[in-house]
């Protein structure tokens, strides 16, 4: 196969525009005559300045932009720590019907009995995957998800008279939104450096506890797609200080059905539903980020938890210890329903299949791809990885010149996402791979041949490594050009001042 | 059948032996020998075993099917989540998988069309709301709330933000949630019990050195509109303050903008354009700003314009990375990662679609029916619409004290007959009495409003008989 993304040099739409156009009307019988009862002091002056295009301009604009645009569906989506797994059509199929999209949050609970049904039996589900007593489907991301799981860190140590805990540690190899969550719940961010495995430094981590830890933050595997083997003593050493678990779900796509972060010994656990429950990205989100909670935390939860009395389902508000709200309503119901769907339809042999699959998919990859010229695996070679790793361009770095992003833009030629670049950064020059379970073994090899073509031709000295990528609608781009605040260009207005 | 599933590829036995002979293992198992075997699960997880995909599909439907939507039934519901149309363009691009199973566009070579669409949708957002710079989306209008609570403090080094009495719960819920941390305190300012409007010797007295910012929804939760933004402004400009709009977008096609009433920062709902209501989520949160100082100051993600680096073409990347988390870290303006990126489409599309007198067609046909809906509640028994004295939009409060009756009873005699009725204020909002927020939108046609209105005429005639 040969890769060769739509390249249309598509104006923005405002381009588009002429005087009288339209794209969309509202029937509106004596409409525009209601404007004069708004007093002048309150009518706008001017219209918005908004484009007059008609609906087919809009349609092929959109249709144009969309094919410069790569996403899972068109191919191999290696991007390390995101899942970018395959998204099942039937759960979008299923969340198009007006029986939830036409569906408003504040209707009698009589009208609602189906949603609630699915949201329960999704609390259920997850609690059930994860090991934990109680889940809100509420977060709207991963990240929403951590900062709503610190402030039920802070109710509850409050509760206990222990708000003098005001110190979150974090593994250094942690995702940016763990300290950045952290900082916004109010912590003190404390890292806790890797050891030789790539693995917590159990005593490093012992030095860092204290009377004032809050809470740990970790992902298991971690972000080197290593299982912390020692997860255990890391527990131990963290309850033992009086401190919390925190259990990053970004990487839970690895252990379904082997191990539940409960079991591990962590007491709040957020799922990123657009990664392991298969839900699309959109170019960015909307995402879902649930959190289950043991016991102890769970009167903390916000409000409403979706309850069954033995008859009905019903949103519960009568909580008197809740942290309250963290967004308006009752979550990413659109995605919940989807990644509800997904679980439906792998159910609890599947679930395990993807995570077998993942894992060994990953394993094959990093297999062959820590053999190719320039690449290697740091950390722990020979421990097998779980659903992602970590490779290093460093030695072909050192040897051709050619880096690890110049490796990244490359395989944009192939027709593959690129891993993951330069993070976690205790790797030089790192690629960070997750191929995921929705992968053929074709596609794998094809990526294993793209590297190996890749590293002869750096090892040629291949002048066109320096301008890669070629397939693209656009090659390299001047990112210092949109961060110069000369020529920084936000909008479109930006773009034509004089 | 091989046991393989239709998502997973190698799930068929014969190719797994194939892959784990390659790498030298004999079972996936010896993959997983590195968790220790106390928390290594024995049993099966406890969920149900695989469905197809028809018994899935049919078993979904048939649970959803319980549901009554806003289509099976006349509502009247808004409060946060609004019934608009959703021109079928849109669903049918937000659905292409180029967008739809696309990440974060963090390769921008191969991510043009969606870093396209963010630039257009924050350049639209700005002209709309004649704001100087948008973001390319937050989660919600409450938490674009917070955190632009949190980005006035941040800005100005106080410690206090104001709000107006009547905010809708649940931003107010999560405007505290978001503040209690950075220890910023929230100061309510009184609203006059007739008309609505901010109590401005009330706002005089509660502004101080330690406001960060003063907020004021546009129209207000409760769909008055507030006439005395100038003052407002120029009380929090005079202060040193920073001057927080909060506004509902589809009102702007008549209604004067955040930017010319004084806002530094605006926020909103971007639900209302072109995206369904999901039963409350995923919604669009709508962050605005003017001047640079809080531009580098802002959260979430931002798409910029640029060139490729030989100049040759027009290029979108991420810019002002700095202040995010995956740089930033602990020092980041936020912890947004996941945003509502494709929502974010959806706006850019409808705003395309309508255009300058779309725009102005909407808000002329939801102004209208306001006054229609006024005009039919207001006449009838024992009921007083609206409940304050103010020019409203979509929205306004419908009082049955006098008719004594309380709204929950009303709701369920509503429900009986195939309508929802408002939300209840009551329990919120105890001072209001027996009180439901109506919403009118373009979707409630005059025969929609008539029969609600000989609904409620019926229900609470047979009361006062």
């Amino acid at each position: 196969m040969t890769y060769a993304q739509a390249r249309w040099n598509e104006p923005t739409i405002e381009k588009f525009s002429e005087h009288g156009k339209v794209g969309y009307f509202t029937l509106a019988p004596g409409g525009t005559l209601a404007l004069g009862s708004i007093p002048g002091k309150l009518r706008r002056t001017n219209p918005p300045a908004l484009p007059e295009v008609s609906e087919i301009e809009v349609i092929r604009h959109f249709t144009r932009l969309s094919q410069e645009n790569f996403g899972v569906d068109l191919g191999l989506y290696a991007l390390g720590s995101c899942t970018m797994k395959y998204n099942p059509k039937v759960c979008d199929f299923i969340a198009a019907s007006h029986k939830i999209q036409e569906l408003h949050p504040y209707q009698d609970e009589k009208t609602v009995q189906g949603i609630l049904a699915l949201l329960y039996a999704a609390c259920d589900r997850l609690v059930k995957i994860v090991g934990v007593e109680k889940m809100t489907l509420q977060p709207a991301a991963g990240a929403q998800g951590e900062y709503t799981g610190l402030m039920l860190m802070r109710a509850y140590q409050r509760d206990r008279n222990e708000s003098k805990r005001d110190e979150i540690i974090v593994p250094d190899s942690a995702h940016g939104t763990n300290p950045a969550s952290a900082a916004m719940a109010g912590y003190k961010v404390v890292e806790v450096r890797s050891n030789s495995a790539g693995c917590v430094d159990i005593e490093a981590l012992k030095s860092a506890v204290r009377p004032r830890t809050a809470g740990f933050m970790i992902t298991n595997p971690n972000t080197l797609g290593i299982f912390e083997s020692d997860i255990l003593e890391i527990t131990r050493v963290v309850h033992d200080a009086g401190g919390l678990l925190y259990y990053d779900g970004a990487n839970l796509n690895a252990i379904m059905g082997k191990a539940k972060p409960g079991d591990m010994g962590f007491d709040i656990v957020h799922i990123n539903l657009h990664k392991t429950f298969a839900t699309p990205h959109g170019g960015g989100g909307p995402g879902s980020g649930p959190i289950g909670v043991k016991k102890a935390l769970s009167e903390y939860l916000p409000v409403p938890t979706v309850e069954y009395d033995g008859s009905k389902y019903y949103l519960d508000y009568n909580r008197p210890k809740t942290i309250g709200k963290i967004r308006a309503f009752y979550g990413n119901v659109a995605i919940v329903l989807r990644a509800y769907a997904y679980i439906l339809l792998l159910g609890a042999e599947g679930l395990e299949a993807a995570s077998d699959v993942a894992v060994l998919n990953a394993n094959y990859l990093a297999h062959k791809l820590r053999r190719v010229r320039g690449f290697s695996l740091p950390y722990a070679e020979s421990t097998p990885r779980k659903h992602e790793f970590v490779l290093s361009a460093s030695q072909l770095l050192k040897e051709t010149g050619v880096s690890a992003l110049q490796v990244a833009k490359r395989l944009l030629d192939f027709g593959i996402h690129p891993p993951t670049v330069y993070f976690p950064m205790i790797v030089e020059e790192a690629l960070m791979v997750e191929p995921t379970e929705t992968v053929s073994k074709q596609e794998l090899d094809a990526m294993i041949h793209a590297f190996q073509q890749i590293s002869d031709e750096a090892y040629a000295g291949s002048d066109m490594l320096k301008t890669v990528p070629h397939a693209t609608s656009v090659t390299r781009i001047d990112e210092a050009k949109a961060n110069r605040p000369k020529t920084m260009k936000l909008t479109w207005r930006m773009t034509t001042k004089p | 059948m091989s046991g393989a599933h239709p998502y997973i590829p190698n799930s068929d036995p014969e190719i797994r032996r194939k892959m784990l002979g390659e790498i030298g293992l004999e079972l996936v198992d010896e993959l997983f020998l590195d968790i220790p075997p106390s928390i290594r699960s024995t049993a099966k997880l406890s969920i149900p075993p695989k469905l197809s995909e028809m018994e899935g599909r049919k078993y979904l439907e048939t649970v959803l099917g319980k549901n009554q939507s806003t289509r099976d039934m006349l509502s009247f519901l808004g409060a946060g989540v609004w019934p608009h149309h959703v021109p079928a363009a849109i669903d049918s691009i937000v659905g292409r998988g180029e967008f739809l199973t696309s990440y974060t566009p963090y390769q921008p070579e191969v991510s043009q069309g969606m870093l396209q669409c963010m630039f257009e949708y924050q350049s639209l957002i700005c002209d709309l709301t004649e704001m100087e710079y948008a973001n390319s989306s937050l989660y919600d209008w409450s938490t674009a709330l917070g955190e632009a609570a949190r980005m006035t403090v941040r800005a100005t080094g106080r410690n206090e933000f104001v709000i107006p009495h009547y905010v809708h719960p649940e931003r107010l819920g999560t405007l505290k949630t978001y503040c209690e941390p950075a220890q910023i305190r929230i100061v309510e300012v009184a609203q006059d019990s007739r008309t609505g409007a901010i109590d401005l010797s009330d706002l005089r007295g509660k502004i101080s050195e330690h406001t960060a910012g003063v907020y004021l929804e546009c129209p207000s939760f409760l769909g008055f509109i507030e006439e005395s933004c100038d003052e407002i402004a120029k009380l929090t400009h005079q202060n040193g303050s920073l001057f927080v709009i909060g506004c509902e977008p589809t009102s702007l096609g008549a209604f004067k903008p955040p930017g010319q009433l004084g806002a530094d920062i605006a926020v909103g709902e971007g639900q209302p354009l072109g995206n369904h209501m999901n039963f409350g989520g995923p919604l669009l949160g709508i962050f605005t700003c003017k001047g640079e100082g809080l531009l580098r100051n802002m959260p979430g993600r931002i798409i910029g314009s640029s060139t490729t680096q030989d100049g040759q073409q027009v290029a979108y990347c991420m810019a002002l990375q700095t202040r995010e988390q995956h740089i930033r870290r602990g020092r980041a303006t936020s912890n947004i990662c996941t945003n509502e990126a494709l929502l974010a489409v959806a706006t850019a599309m409808y705003l395309s679609l309508l255009g300058p007198a779309g725009l102005a067609d909407l808000t002329a046909t939801i102004v209208e029916r306001t006054k229609y809906a006024i005009e039919q509640l207001g006449k009838l028994p024992g009921v007083k619409a609206p409940g304050f004295e103010a020019l409203h939009y979509m929205e306004f409060t419908v009082n049955f004290d006098r008719a004594g009756r309380k709204v929950r009873e009303i709701n369920d005699a509503l429900l009986g007959a195939g309508i929802q009725g408002g939300l209840d204020l009551s329990k919120h909002f105890p001072e209001l009495g027996q009180s439901a927020l109506y919403c009118f939108t373009e979707v409630h046609t005059h025969r929609d409003i008539d029969m609600l209105r000989d609904e409620l005429r019926v229900i609470l005639g047979g009361q006062a008989n």
